[in-house]
């Protein structure tokens, strides 16, 4: 029993793993790209950047996974259900939203910390004759890691938990590995022991982030 | 030889005129100190002249050639503003080191990003590379802190960092420095290693012009003295004249009160 248990919350938390890395690789440039959107100069871009904003942080992203994944097909006829019947369109579909969800998340982490870099160092960089790509890659964005590592580390955190919502489109992840053991033989530690890899993975996650910051404390600043 | 020729600079910010028409030359070789109470605009001129403001009116003038003039200010590009700066290096009041690099990277970090292409041959790259490093030892060493090549900013004291800040400035190889209070963050007993420091610099013929509260540095440093007082040129003379024989009743007012004893 044991072993099956284990050999299917694997089978779930591979899912977990791929829905959480994924997310993190299209979220965390795309939260940049939102991030100078939120900045822009330009009114109307502002806006309706910040709007977006507003509406994916303000709504459940439960709520953002059933809009995306049944929106489509619902509302403008089958024809125009784009993520299929199978299983890799159910994933992209999370994919999707989860991206989508957490770059507004990330674009405000962004933000924050980019408008606490001193105006100085941007005339530094500028008197020095920099291009303003230059001066906000060579000197501007390390310093705004540094800034953000903490809040960052909070965020991507919670991630690692709300991949679970993402069997409300019946993809099948760790909780829904567990839970599948109280219908087939009423067994409920399954379930609890799902906590079990959630702690380990952010435990992990805890140090590697803990990493990172010793990492950038050779310098303050 | 005129290096520099300012005419007629204004700037508003709002409804505040802070600048209501400077106008200046200077010879090559000169150096120029700014002085006036805060809020007179001394640093928003040298803002101006390095183009982190840009000005409402008047022209830039360096080597005969006009490189900016406000009436034409909408069509300069970026890339124009960019290149133009280069005649002017600028050391900051709060120095404004980079915190993430150490000294030497400090220094060395802009001229790389200048001559470096993407497309060069690794050899070349490499040739530049160990150029540019000579050259910012050598700028550290005419600042006297060969050694601190490798420490980070945090682990110098304002007035190392300040010097760094003005080698710094040196790699970019410009025309004309500009110093904004460039002792006004540092503790009293700081002060003088900076100042030694730009003394070295007119020494050795470099342009400069310091904006500066230090009046014993004015005088003993500067060619001329410029006393600016809302936002235009009260009176502007050698220090001898400045500061034994102001002709104006402000200048006067300014010098007793800063403690200047006549």
């Amino acid at each position: 029993m044991f072993q099956t248990v284990i050999m299917s919350l694997n089978e779930g938390f591979l899912k977990t793993l791929e829905i959480f890395f994924l997310t993190l690789l299209g979220a965390l440039p795309l939260g940049l790209i939102i991030s100078f959107g939120s900045m822009s100069r330009f009114r109307p871009v502002k806006w309706f950047v910040k709007t977006i904003v507003w509406v994916v942080r303000g709504t459940p992203l439960m709520l953002q996974l059933l809009i995306i994944f049944y929106g489509p097909g619902k509302i403008f006829g089958t024809q125009f259900n784009i993520w299929g019947t199978g299983d890799i369109g159910r994933n992209v579909a999370v994919c999707v939203a989860f991206i989508i969800n957490y770059a507004c998340y990330f674009s405000e982490i962004y933000r924050g910390g980019i408008e606490s870099i001193p105006r100085g160092q941007y005339e530094a960089g500028q008197v020095l004759g920099m291009t303003k790509s230059q001066v906000f890659f060579k000197v501007i964005l390390m310093q705004v890691v540094k800034r953000i590592i903490p809040p960052m580390s909070n965020e991507i955190i919670t991630l690692v938990k709300d991949t679970s919502l993402a069997r409300i489109i019946l993809v099948y992840e760790i909780i829904w590995a567990g839970q599948s053991f109280i219908k087939s033989s009423g067994a409920i530690w399954p379930l609890f022991f799902t906590g079990i890899y959630y702690l380990l993975f952010n435990g992990l996650l805890t140090v590697v982030f803990g990493y990172i910051e010793k990492k950038l404390d050779y310098y303050r600043g | 030889m005129t290096c520099l020729e300012i005419k007629n600079i204004t700037k508003k910010f709002g409804d505040t005129k802070v600048l209501r028409g400077i106008s200046f030359e200077m010879e090559k070789g000169e150096v120029i100190a700014i002085i006036g109470s805060s809020g007179s605009g001394k640093t928003t001129l040298l803002r101006c002249i390095n183009f982190l403001e840009k000005c409402d009116t008047g022209s830039i003038t360096v080597n005969g050639t006009e490189i900016y003039n406000a009436e034409k200010r909408d069509q300069y590009s970026d890339n124009y503003i960019r290149k133009s700066r280069l005649n002017f290096g600028m050391v900051f009041q709060s120095f404004n080191l980079f915190p993430q690099y150490d000294v030497l990277k400090n220094i060395t970090l802009a001229p790389e990003l200048m001559q470096i292409k993407r497309k060069m041959p690794d050899t070349e790259k490499k040739n530049i590379r160990r150029q540019i490093k000579e050259e910012a030892y050598e700028l550290l060493k005419t600042v006297g802190l060969s050694e601190k090549a490798g420490a980070y900013p945090c682990e110098l004291s304002g007035g190392q960092q300040q010097r760094v800040a003005i080698a710094r400035a040196l790699a970019m190889k410009p025309q004309i420095l500009c110093f904004d209070e460039p002792t006004s963050a540092l503790d009293p007993e700081l002060t003088g290693e900076v100042l030694k420091a730009i003394k070295s610099l007119r020494d050795a013929g470099r342009t400069m012009i310091v904006v500066t509260h230090e009046m014993e540095f004015a005088k003993n440093v500067a060619d001329r003295v410029i006393y600016m007082s809302d936002g235009i040129i009260e009176e502007i003379g050698t220090p001898q004249q400045i500061f034994s024989d102001a002709q104006s009743e402000k200048t006067r007012a300014f010098l007793q009160k800063s403690n200047y004893e006549f």
